[in-house]
């Protein structure tokens, strides 16, 4: 019966061996290649040639309007005794440290607020991702009006409870210009941190607590015995972006205070950018800029390390 | 160890009530097989006997205390889940001993109390391991540990079998079964596979849309089934239902679809031309001269029994015979039901009309 259905109609065609360009065609690694590209060429030409370009810059002496000459280290030796680029290097730290901690601790906090069952938590989670999406520069403005020396909201409804009778100058004053644009910094970076460790959060199957539960854990134990293990991968990833992030700040400084009072609140990004740009001393710019790359080096080695499989999630993934 | 009261519990989520007054004695050392399809309220119903879903109405007790208001972890029970739930981030050893960690126990009790239970499912050479680099099979057989460490009044298992291959389920089961004949600790087990029921339960609680459709041993279920759903949900393959009338003629009989007739032992009290769901099981038609004709579809050998799906009246029944016939697809054959092992249930009811 399936003979007679399958009789072929015309002759077989004999088999061909593959030819060369065959093989070509139906190789991965070539097919790869061309999906590659695209990519490749946009990396080389926006990142690796300005990393470059910056890199021989810091070795010339280099001003706007003229290539310059190579001059080797001098650029380094000059800032190795320049203390107000120590200052910024110092502020850097400071700035990202404190910034980050409170980040991760607000941040993580909010993540297991959203993730509880509660009224409005859709709509919630969409409202702690406005800081996020309002443009640096816009949220930047805004904040140099609250923290205005003499329309500052803050010291006007102060002055109206009676609390002070003076307007706090906040971005004149050393310590309180560091913390105003700390405060501003941690108000833009919640959100990433929040929304990203809720949906780390949300891997977790509910059922580990569950079990936690019956196990006899309390509130506190499933947190540290459950959810916080089972985070630490994400944690690492979003600590990661927000360090590097908050150490390559530019915008809100240079909206906010551009450096100042006297230096306090200059970064080693709007440093780089003001002597470089501003007073157009390219070499020495450039040389700030990549003294920024051996801080960051460590941290992504920090969380490469972090981000290391651990021993529990090896092993064949059968479920 | 302790017995389990569950009486009148109802569960709403908002308006909806799922579970509408369910009421089942649990005997101390007892093994109680929950067994519906799904949707049927017997994970919640096992759930809220965990802490884990409060109890709109009703109450739950273990041993002599009503435990609505008591915290899961109070109620000195332990869960085995689908998903097993094992935590990823620790390995078998911590897995087992976590209950009795958070407990405050010294560290040689724990490890005590989990070589104990390691040795009990022979999971001693796995102890260091964590649960990606376990076996479907183990993952199981540690979250048993994990409920065996803690030495509760009363386990629960939540479907635990279903995540299994077909013939590791075969083996766990056997395995669970043997383990309560040595542990007697209180069992309440749910599934939605009647052969898991049937086969490991002391008692087998048969639920269907919230509501308790029979209790009873599993041969007691299987002989006397109470109503139609329980009737037809015990036993595989299914039993055949055949609609049409009590009529004797001079003997009790059963006329069913297209005039075909029937046996019966005894016809019910003025049943006399009633309407009624004539059933019986596969494995009660025999073959005889007397029987009714039917006409062979399709035969399914597996080797121990063959499984005959026939026309029978125009309806499509199914019978299963221990001994080889030679049947091919068309043949006409005699089917005849054991009127001993018939059942008649009320046609709108469903209920169970002869003894």
């Amino acid at each position: 019966m399936a003979d007679v259905a399958l009789q072929p109609r015309t002759a077989r065609r004999p088999i061909r061996e593959a030819s060369r360009w065959d093989l070509i065609k139906a190789n991965r690694n070539y097919l790869g290649f061309w999906f590659m590209l695209p990519a490749m060429v946009f990396l080389v030409l926006f990142l690796a040639y300005p990393l470059g370009l910056g890199i021989w810059i810091s070795f010339t002496d280099a001003r706007i309007g003229r290539p310059g000459a190579f001059v080797g280290l001098e650029n380094y030796e000059w800032l190795w005794g320049d203390s107000i680029f120590w200052l910024s290097v110092f502020n850097t730290l400071l700035y990202t440290s404190v910034a980050s901690v409170i980040k991760f601790a607000i941040g993580l906090y909010l993540a297991l607020l959203l993730n509880e069952n509660m009224p409005f938590k859709a709509m919630l989670r969409a409202l702690v991702l406005i800081p996020f999406i309002v443009p640096t520069v816009l949220s930047a403005l805004a904040f140099w009006w609250i923290f205005d020396s003499q329309f500052s909201i803050i010291s006007w409804s102060l002055k109206q409870m009676g609390l002070i009778t003076d307007n706090i100058n906040f971005l004149g004053d050393v310590t309180w210009a560091r913390i105003c644009v700390i405060f501003a910094n941690i108000w833009r970076g919640v959100p990433f941190v929040a929304i990203t460790l809720l949906a780390g959060l949300q891997t977790v199957s509910p059922s580990l607590y569950e079990a936690a539960t019956l196990d006899g854990a309390t509130s506190w134990q499933r947190f540290r015995f459950i959810t916080y293990p089972l985070l630490t991968p994400i944690i690492a990833v979003v600590m990661t972006f927000s360090v590097l992030f908050t150490f390559t700040d530019f915008q809100l400084i240079w909206a906010m205070t551009r450096g100042g009072p006297v230096n306090a609140t200059h970064l080693m990004a709007t440093l780089s950018y003001q002597r470089a740009i501003i007073g157009g001393v390219l070499g020495e710019g450039a040389a700030i800029s990549n003294a920024m790359i051996p801080f960051l080096l460590a941290a992504i080695m920090v969380s490469w390390f972090g981000l290391q499989r651990r021993k529990w999630q090896q092993g064949e993934n059968n479920d | 160890m302790s017995s389990v009261q569950i009486r009148d519990v109802r569960k709403s989520f908002g308006n909806f009530e799922v579970l509408h007054g369910v009421s089942i004695p649990i005997e101390d050392g007892e093994f109680v097989v929950l067994v519906g399809p799904s949707g049927c309220g017997k994970s919640t119903l096992l759930r809220m006997l965990a802490g884990l879903e409060n109890i709109t109405s009703g109450t739950i007790s273990i041993g002599d205390k009503v435990v609505n208001n008591v915290q899961p972890k109070e109620r000195d029970i332990a869960m085995v889940f689908q998903n097993y739930a094992l935590y990823p981030h620790m390995t078998v050893a911590d897995n087992m001993g976590f209950s009795l960690k958070l407990r405050g126990a010294k560290p040689e009790e724990i490890s005590n109390g989990v070589k104990r239970a390691a040795e009990i499912l022979a999971l001693t050479p796995l102890l260091e391991r964590y649960p990606r680099q376990l076996s479907g099979g183990q993952r199981q057989r540690v979250a048993m540990g994990r409920a065996i460490v803690r030495d509760p009044q009363v386990f629960l298992f939540d479907e635990p079998l279903s995540n299994l291959d077909a013939k590791l389920r075969v083996a766990m089961r056997t395995e669970i079964k043997e383990l309560h004949q040595r542990l007697r600790t209180t069992t309440v087990y749910v599934t939605h596979d009647q052969i898991e029921a049937m086969t490991m339960a002391d008692k087998i609680v048969v639920m269907h849309d919230g509501i308790v459709e029979q209790m009873g041993t599993p041969l007691e279920l299987y002989d006397t089934p109470a109503n139609q759903f329980v009737a037809g949900f015990i036993g595989s393959p299914a039993m055949n239902f055949l609609k049409g009338k009590v009529k004797s003629n001079g003997s009790a009989g059963f006329e069913g679809p297209n005039g075909v007739k029937l046996p019966l032992m005894s016809a019910p009290a003025n049943s006399e031309g009633k309407p009624a769901v004539y059933g019986v099981r596969p494995e009660h038609f025999t073959i005889a001269d007397d029987g009714a004709e039917a006409e062979i579809v399709v035969v399914e050998p597996t080797g121990s029994e063959t499984q005959v799906f026939a026309k029978l009246g125009g309806e499509q029944v199914v019978a299963v015979f221990r001994e080889r016939h030679q049947f091919n697809p068309g043949d006409k054959i005699r089917l005849k039901p054991d009127p001993a092992l018939v059942h008649l249930f009320d046609e709108t009811t469903g209920k169970r009309l002869n003894a």
